[in-house]
């Protein structure tokens, strides 16, 4: 592409023609090692901090015992995970979070987020600030909102005592199902506003236009979401749901400080098991990095899987 | 004409009651800090005259204070550090690029894919092995560097005009010198969107330290709530002290930085 020269670029062109070519050459050849030196330290570190362990992880998941005693174990974990019926447990759960929350959290964020994108809504900004001020809160803290929110005499009960919709207190954290669905309640109120920001800044990029137009042709609003809006933000929708799957399976802060992953185990996550095999039960080092491992394979596995399916349709 | 009026009235039903549920439990709990536990766990939706109360307290219960130094020391670290090594990273990925570093980034890249829980162990060994436990820099290091804020700075740099780093090399300015009195003081707006997300995960971050932070004193906020509730008897008004205590700094940093905040999360997909 031919492109006209700055004066500062003629300038620059000259210096370097009556320079000789080795050092110009060399002036490369500078400032590619310049470059280099400029990634290497944010890139050792994230061989340090995430390939290495991932590797340590696997060699760990051969082995067996703890200290001194580490010997080699073989197949021995794994064979063990699948015979783990915590382990199933803990899996079961977060898929259960995932099938249930993630598309519906996703969905109430594209409606939201159409919703708040018309350029005549009164209280626009009121509403965005609004509907986005959840993500702003910390993991740990809202859990424990939500804990108090949903009590045994707290809040939600009182309040839909008093609306007469149940005649009993709900035990939210006492059954494993109330349990569950306290959890993906409060994943979504948490989540549902992240995700728009997504489709908003997604939304800016489709022209106005197009909906004018659809709408000439006799197109109503929800043919127009589901003709315009949902195709167009596909690219978006994808990479949010990689985002949230990939979330969902390691969810950690949530069953820890809402549920404490029970009664009897049915709020588990994947993390929280991993977690309590190494630093709450007498640590067995090798047999959580086998667990890692897995979960490591599922996300790589599921990812993969969304990205063929994206790209397919 | 009828019909025109109903959607409206629905989209704005729709969106009123969203965003309150958005903000009641926020509400829910500044109301809370100010009551006494039984009238908390009652549902009392009226403030009380307890928030002094609370907080005598908490500070007598708690080590609120070192707790708060913490976060803010760690989160602060955590940024300056994360925002410096990712940004001349990110800069170096897009001024400097050839085939080696792109194919460098794209394995970078790869990192997200990995889950925490399946390093952590690990991670944990390591940092037990190098004595780094209960300290700053044990906190920090594992995510001072991320692929996702390399990336962010990459696709930002692509707006960073070219003409600039010329016409600053003919002055005799030193590639260093490029970055930091150029490219930092023009890029403003995406270290503030960097910084945002980045003090936000680091003053939030929970997991990480519940396994490293085992002392008392190096403690951070996540940590001293999540204690306070283990207990038998929780004592909820003050709990909700100490909750809004520790959200209050980063929703204010949301309200201030609200635009920075959203371009922040959504600047490496453009």
């Amino acid at each position: 592409m031919e492109r006209e020269l700055t004066p500062d670029k003629q300038k620059l062109e000259k210096m370097l023609m009556n320079e000789k070519p080795t050092n110009v050459m060399k002036l490369k050849v500078k400032q590619n090692m310049i470059g280099w030196g400029f990634v290497l330290p944010a890139a050792l570190l994230i061989f340090t901090f995430y390939f290495y362990p991932i590797f340590r992880a696997f060699i760990l998941s051969f082995q067996t015992g703890v200290g001194a005693n580490i010997r080699f174990a073989g197949l021995a974990n794994y064979k063990r995970i699948f015979l783990d019926p915590l382990f199933k447990t803990s899996l079961s759960n977060v898929f259960i979070y995932l099938v249930l929350q993630v598309p519906m959290m996703l969905f109430l964020a594209l409606i939201l987020a159409s919703l708040v994108n018309d350029e005549k809504l009164r209280g626009r900004g009121l509403f965005r600030t609004a509907l986005f001020l959840p993500c702003a809160t910390s993991l740990v803290s809202y859990a424990i909102i939500f804990r108090s929110l949903f009590a045994l005499d707290g809040f939600v009960n009182a309040l839909l005592m008093n609306l007469s919709i149940i005649s009993r207190p709900i035990n939210w954290i006492g059954h494993p199902w109330t349990a569950r669905i306290l959890i993906v309640i409060a994943l979504t109120w948490r989540w549902t506003g992240y995700n728009m920001i997504f489709y908003l800044a997604g939304l800016q990029n489709i022209n106005f236009s197009i909906y004018e137009a659809a709408k000439i042709d006799g197109a109503n609003a929800f043919s127009s979401f589901f003709r315009i809006t949902i195709p167009l933000l596909k690219p978006i929708i994808l990479l949010t749901t990689i985002m949230s799957t990939n979330g969902t399976l390691q969810i950690f802060d949530e069953t820890m400080n809402l549920t404490n992953g029970g009664p009897a185990n049915s709020t588990l996550s994947i993390s929280q098991y991993i977690y309590k095999l190494s630093f709450v039960y007498s640590p067995r080092f090798g047999y959580a990095a086998a667990i890692s491992f897995v979960v490591f394979i599922i996300v790589a596995i599921l990812a993969f899987i969304q990205l063929k399916v994206g790209d397919e349709r | 004409m009828i019909k025109r009026k109903l959607i409206t009235l629905v989209k704005y039903s729709v969106l009123s009651v969203a965003a309150f549920l958005s903000v009641f439990p926020l509400l829910w709990m500044l109301i809370s800090a100010t009551n006494k536990s039984v009238d908390v766990i009652a549902g009392s939706l009226l403030p009380g005259a307890h928030l002094v109360e609370n907080f005598r307290t908490l500070v007598e219960r708690t080590d609120i204070f070192s707790a708060l130094w913490n976060s803010l020391r760690n989160a602060s670290v955590a940024t300056i550090a994360s925002l410096i090594v990712c940004s001349i990273a990110g800069y170096g990925f897009e001024i400097y690029h050839d085939r080696g570093k792109d194919f460098l980034m794209s394995v970078l890249l790869l990192s997200v894919m990995v889950p925490f829980a399946a390093i952590m162990i690990p991670l944990f060994m390591m940092f037990g092995k190098a004595n780094l436990l209960n300290t700053t820099a044990g906190f920090v290091l594992p995510t001072i560097s991320t692929a996702f804020l390399i990336f962010l700075f990459r696709q930002s740099t692509r707006t960073f005009p070219q003409e600039v780093i010329e016409s600053a090399r003919l002055e005799g300015l030193g590639e260093l010198g490029i970055f930091f009195r150029m490219y930092v003081p023009i890029m403003r707006s995406t270290y503030a969107a960097a910084a945002v997300i980045t003090f936000m995960n680091a003053w939030n971050s929970y997991l990480w330290p519940v396994i490293i932070m085992q002392k008392a004193e190096s403690k951070t906020m996540p940590l001293l709530i999540s204690d306070l509730i283990a207990g038998y008897v929780t004592d909820y008004g003050m709990v909700m002290l100490a909750v809004t205590i520790s959200i209050l700094p980063t929703i204010l940093l949301f309200l201030i930085l609200q635009k920075n905040f959203a371009e922040g999360i959504t600047a490496s997909i453009k």
